[in-house]
């Protein structure tokens, strides 16, 4: 018998389910590689407590993450951490990263524990990150993780699949950021909930891990449960550097004539800049639509794009300029690992000269730590978020736009199109 | 079938809800009856303080979407809500509603067949709505039997012993 020709969500499941001829709408259990959880591991844990009798049955697949508030705020999350380092040390949880360590996401692939055609399970929403490198990233709630923890299962629906190719050239100052707040805007911010999202293209070929990052990272905000970017020599190069010896076999491909409940054609030369604008990120408008919008603050950072090249495109921009009087710019490296390279090669004085105010790694002012905003001020953000009362007052607005579009707005003091300016 | 079938006030709430606005993220670090009290703070300050135990909750599109907090679910069965119903939920409000045990249901047309504080009944797993008000009944969107037994067994963690061992 041969298999219909599947999608890569389809392999990936019935992979780690030990299932063949699944199809859309199956509930099944699956196996999942990785459990990650951030800051909510605290909750995980109560939970686990509760449980009498309980067990890991594998330690070595979960992954905590201190990212949210850290380091501590109040003596309140401060005994949070306590109760999640002691935990770990107890459970003999080798992959825990304290408060130092930055974003879960950025941390987990650096560490090499994101494989291509594995399932990860994260208590994060962005979680579908992973398919960067072409892996099932998903998120779910703690209970869910304090369950995998104790049977090293999960259910999953296998869901339908959309294509979206991509194609064309980006023009100068147009990033990979503009093409998903575009699809965000077409496909609305409901327009693929339960449905997985492979990315494909020529122009996806070309990108980079870290662009093909902020793809897989964004396709959440239209509802998806993954999303994924076919595994290439870019991928198993990132693969080697952070320390895997993963053989390509390995790795998982959707099958030619696989089966997709839409197919989305984006050419992406004549792309402008994109700004998605408060309330809700599929109000997206093009900058010309909305160039001169005063502002009070730029965050760059978040697992969307607080990558090294994120920063370093930036940077490009701020060279040699100050940051508009009575504007705030911060920045927040989405790693320590990430930190570190900027500190090493200059591009962080060239922020600081600039006037940026550089927070620790982590989630900072996109998970509310830090940032926050008075009644009636406006964010320029790089992060992947816009609704109401996510920085601070519920009267303040958010504009989510590229690392580039958010540096030559710091330097102007209104939202400005970066297209022409000088880098 | 007389279990998961609620009848109550409705609340009104509208389309694309994020988890944020269920609950703040700086409201989350406290008890969760004490969290309760701050559900929906912005965008209807009234709800947190005048919900009664027994109410329940109409939405519009894709309710709970953008952060996958859990406790957003937990902070809303704390209200006291028996069930929600809504037009559709975001994919990670839904499994942690089932994971958690709090009763919901997708209804196409439900936002605009009730007027907030009309009396209204929910069969979950029979999925009719009727609004009592205006006698209008509408068909919800069947429930999967997996779903039903996980919210049956009370959620995934109730259910997490009889799991053990279904896969290697």
């Amino acid at each position: 018998m041969t298999l219909r020709p599947r999608t890569f969500v389809e392999k990936a499941i019935e992979r780690a389910s030990g299932k063949t001829g699944l199809v859309p709408g199956d509930i099944v259990d699956v196996t999942p590689d990785v459990y990650m959880s951030h800051t909510a591991s605290w909750r995980c844990i109560r939970t686990f407590e509760k449980l009498e009798g309980a067990k890991i049955l594998h330690p070595e697949r979960v992954a905590m993450v201190m990212d949210h508030i850290a380091p501590a705020r109040t003596s309140v999350i401060a005994a949070y951490h306590r109760l999640c380092r002691g935990f770990a040390k107890e459970q003999g949880i080798e992959n825990f990263f304290d408060v130092n360590a930055g974003i879960c996401h950025l941390v987990l692939m650096e560490n090499g524990l994101v494989r291509p055609g594995e399932i990860i399970i994260g208590t994060d929403s962005h979680s579908t990150i992973y398919g960067a490198l072409g892996a099932l990233g998903t998120g779910v709630g703690f209970s869910e993780i304090t369950a995998a923890w104790v049977t090293g299962v999960i259910w999953m629906r296998v869901p339908p699949s959309i294509k979206i190719n991509l194609t064309g050239k980006l023009r100068p100052g147009v990033f990979v950021k503009d093409i998903m707040l575009k699809i965000i805007g077409d496909l609305t911010a409901d327009g693929a909930t339960y449905c997985a999202i492979e990315f494909d293209g020529e122009l996806t070929a070309d990108l980079s891990i870290s662009e093909r990052m902020t793809l897989c990272n964004l396709a959440m905000e239209m509802g998806a449960k993954n999303a994924y970017v076919r595994p290439d020599k870019k991928t198993f190069d990132y693969l080697s550097e952070a320390g895997v010896d993963f053989p390509e076999e390995d790795a998982l491909f959707p099958d030619e004539g696989a089966e997709y409940m839409r197919i989305v054609d984006v050419e992406v030369s004549d792309l402008e800049p994109q700004v998605s604008c408060p309330p809700l990120v599929d109000n997206v408008k093009s900058i010309s639509d909305i160039a001169g919008t005063p502002i009070d603050q730029v965050f760059i950072g978040s697992c969307a794009n607080g990558k090294y090249d994120d920063l370093v495109i930036a940077a490009g921009y701020l060279k040699g300029k100050k940051v508009a009087d009575g504007v705030r710019l911060l920045i927040t490296p989405g790693s320590r690992e990430v930190m570190k390279k900027v500190a090493d090669n200059g591009v962080l004085s060239t922020l600081i000269e600039a006037g940026a105010l550089i927070t620790n790694p982590g989630c900072g002012a996109c998970a509310g730590d830090g940032g926050a905003m008075d009644d009636g001020e406006v964010t320029l953000s790089t992060a992947n978020r816009n609704f109401s009362g996510r920085m601070g007052s519920y009267k303040s607005d958010i504009y989510l736009a590229s690392p580039a579009t958010a540096a030559v707005s710091a330097i102007a003091g209104v939202i400005t199109n970066p297209e022409g300016e000088s880098k | 079938m007389s279990k998961y079938v609620f009848e109550g006030k409705s609340w009104k709430v509208g389309d694309f809800i994020p988890t944020d606005q269920i609950i703040k993220s700086r409201r989350v670090y406290q008890s969760i009856d004490k969290a309760a009290k701050y559900v929906f703070e912005d965008i209807n300050p009234r709800f947190g303080q005048e919900v009664q135990k027994g109410d329940i909750l109409v939405a519009g599109k894709h309710f709970g979407q953008s952060s996958g907090r859990a406790v957003a679910v937990k902070a809303l069965i704390a209200t006291g809500v028996s069930c929600i119903v809504a037009e559709s939920f975001s994919r990670t409000f839904y499994r942690n509603a089932f994971e958690i045990g709090l009763p919901i249901l997708e209804v196409s047309g439900v936002h605009d067949a009730v007027e907030e504080g009309d009396r209204i009944s929910v069969d979950v797993l029979g999925g009719v709505f009727c609004n009592e008000r205006t006698g209008e009944k509408l068909e919800g969107k069947p429930i999967d039997p997996f779903l039903i037994e996980m919210i049956e067994a009370g959620g995934v963690i109730a259910m997490a012993p009889k799991l053990v061992g279904r896969t290697t």
